[in-house]
């Protein structure tokens, strides 16, 4: 573990305070023109998501985050746990339901995901930003209909429900922005 | 935009740069139909300002090429104050300056390490002429009206309803901590500058200047620095601030004259350095000198170019008008 002075304060940075990991996600310099400067970062915790401001004055330090990311394909969900696997160890990796959050909606078997180590500890994943997922049910499509501004729900193979057009089928594939949750197109099989 | 990616074009455009050269020469314009003399001093000094927040840069004098380890180091100054008031205890009256000033680890978007400066000096002004030129220039200089002046007290007690010079360290601190005070574990709680600082960063100088430029004046003894002190009823600081848009563009004082005041808050500033871990930095200057023989009552301001053209031209950051700050230098 490395420290790192208010100079080499800069976004992008990650850092741990009281044992967490955290990422400086602003950092803004201020000084009154006799007085102390002052380093005002945000900073988010990559655990939990949440955003802690914190002023820190010429001088101080900061731990680093020993945080890294790799490759990880999706295997199975027991219970409230998630299992990964890592892609180039073939190491497996078990994340809570609480630490995957909304992303459970688009773990298909298999699916390649970003996993956040944490002194070598999973922390958190980020499924890709598309995901392509099977519609397992749905009102009948409106034939002839093409139209996107209208929508319906529909059911997808991981269970969670989505907004797609109306020409949807049962059996259809369609592809989804996962940082939005928004439809984006009928994928051809 | 292909000039950008290959590295080696100006951050500013050129609208902004343009504007950058006629304000530096309305500015001229200014002092020079007023009777200044612009003079030039050294931007390498053998003298340093001695403050504990400012961080002077040290350039080596080498004297044998063939041996660039030896010769003595010398400062880039981070204002041109110890050589313009060496002119003044010489016989100067008026006199103007616009310069380099260097301070290490200040970079942000209002801070570049190198920047430029405005200062000017004119014997016989206390602080409210001193006041009143500065408005002149502000407004000569961003057409905005005059400046709405208010004291450090009035600006404290109307933003915070807490009086700056009488109250408690510990009610700076509680009314810090309701305004979200959130600072690191090695703030000092009992070091009442800071926490003085931390408000008026915070809470005071983002609403400063909104409406029309405002100069603050009358700040905490204990932030003096090189102003005379007034001692009723209050003791205050005889230094002012103009404020534009929350930005901070110059600083004045009616400059302190008394050479043993100067080397006892010299030695102070040097304490509170190495309190902090900062280098010691020389006591002995010839300013001192300068003031032992007599500097004649005046009153100087300096100000941050670079942030006027920005604050002129509607920038948010100095790289806008800078055609090559620090990382592109």
């Amino acid at each position: 573990m490395s420290t790192y002075k208010t100079s080499d304060f800069r976004k992008g940075l990650k850092i741990q305070i009281d044992g967490e990991p955290y990422l400086m996600i602003e950092m803004n310099f201020v000084k009154p023109g006799k007085g102390n400067a002052l380093y005002k970062c945000r900073l988010r915790n990559l655990i939990r998501n949440t955003v802690l401001d914190r002023t820190y004055k010429g001088g101080d330090t900061l731990d680093s985050a020993d945080v890294e990311e790799v490759e990880v394909q999706y295997l199975y969900r027991q219970g409230d746990t998630f299992v990964f696997m890592d892609s180039a160890s073939y190491e497996q990796y078990e994340l809570s339901a609480e630490q995957v959050d909304d992303s459970w909606k688009y773990l298909t078997e298999s699916l390649k995901c970003s996993m956040m180590l944490f002194n070598g500890r999973p922390i958190s994943m980020t499924p890709p930003n598309h995901v392509e997922m099977k519609i397992v049910f749905c009102d009948p499509g409106a034939k002839g209909d093409t139209s996107t501004n209208v929508t319906k729900p529909v059911k997808v193979e991981t269970g969670a429900e989505f907004q797609a057009p109306i020409f949807i089928n049962m059996g259809d594939t369609i592809k989804i922005d996962t940082r939005t949750g928004a439809y984006v197109e009928r994928v051809r099989s | 935009m292909t000039d950008r990616a290959q590295g080696f074009a100006p951050t500013a455009s050129w609208e902004n740069l343009r504007a950058r050269a006629r304000l530096l020469a309305r500015i001229r314009r200014f002092f020079d139909a007023r009777g200044f003399l612009e003079v030039e001093t050294p931007l390498l000094s053998h003298d340093t300002v001695v403050d504990h927040h400012l961080e002077p840069l040290a350039v080596r004098l080498i004297h044998d090429p063939s041996d660039v380890g030896d010769g003595p180091w010398l400062w880039l100054q981070t204002s041109p104050e110890f050589g313009m008031k060496r002119l003044l205890a010489a016989g100067a009256t008026a006199i103007y300056q616009i310069t380099r000033a260097f301070r290490g680890g200040e970079r942000g978007p209002l801070h570049n390490p190198e920047f430029t400066m405005v200062e000017w000096y004119r014997t016989g002004d206390d602080m409210r002429s001193g006041m009143r030129l500065l408005d002149e220039l502000a407004q000569e200089t961003l057409c905005r009206g005059s400046a709405e002046q208010v004291s450090y007290s009035e600006a404290f007690r109307r933003r915070l309803g807490i009086d700056p010079h009488r109250c408690s360290t510990a009610d700076l601190a509680r009314s810090a901590r309701e305004h979200g005070f959130d600072g690191s574990a090695s703030w000092d709680p009992d070091d009442r500058d800071a926490w003085l600082d931390w408000l008026l960063a915070t809470c005071i100088e983002p609403t400063l200047g909104a409406e029309r430029p405002t100069i603050v004046f009358d700040y905490p003894a204990s932030q003096a620095a090189l102003a005379c002190v007034r001692a009723e009823p209050q003791p205050v600081a005889e230094r002012f601030e103009l404020y534009v848009n929350g930005v901070e563009l110059a600083n004045g004082y009616h400059e302190l004259t008394d050479a043993s005041v100067l080397r006892r808050r010299t030695v102070l500033a040097n304490q509170a350095r190495l309190a902090d871990g900062r280098a010691r930095l020389p006591e002995d200057s010839r300013l001192l000198a300068a003031m032992q023989y007599g500097l004649p009552p005046c009153t100087g301001v300096a100000l941050g170019f670079d942030r006027l053209v920005m604050v002129a031209v509607g920038a948010r950051r100095l790289d806008d008008v800078m055609a090559f700050p620090i990382e592109h230098a």
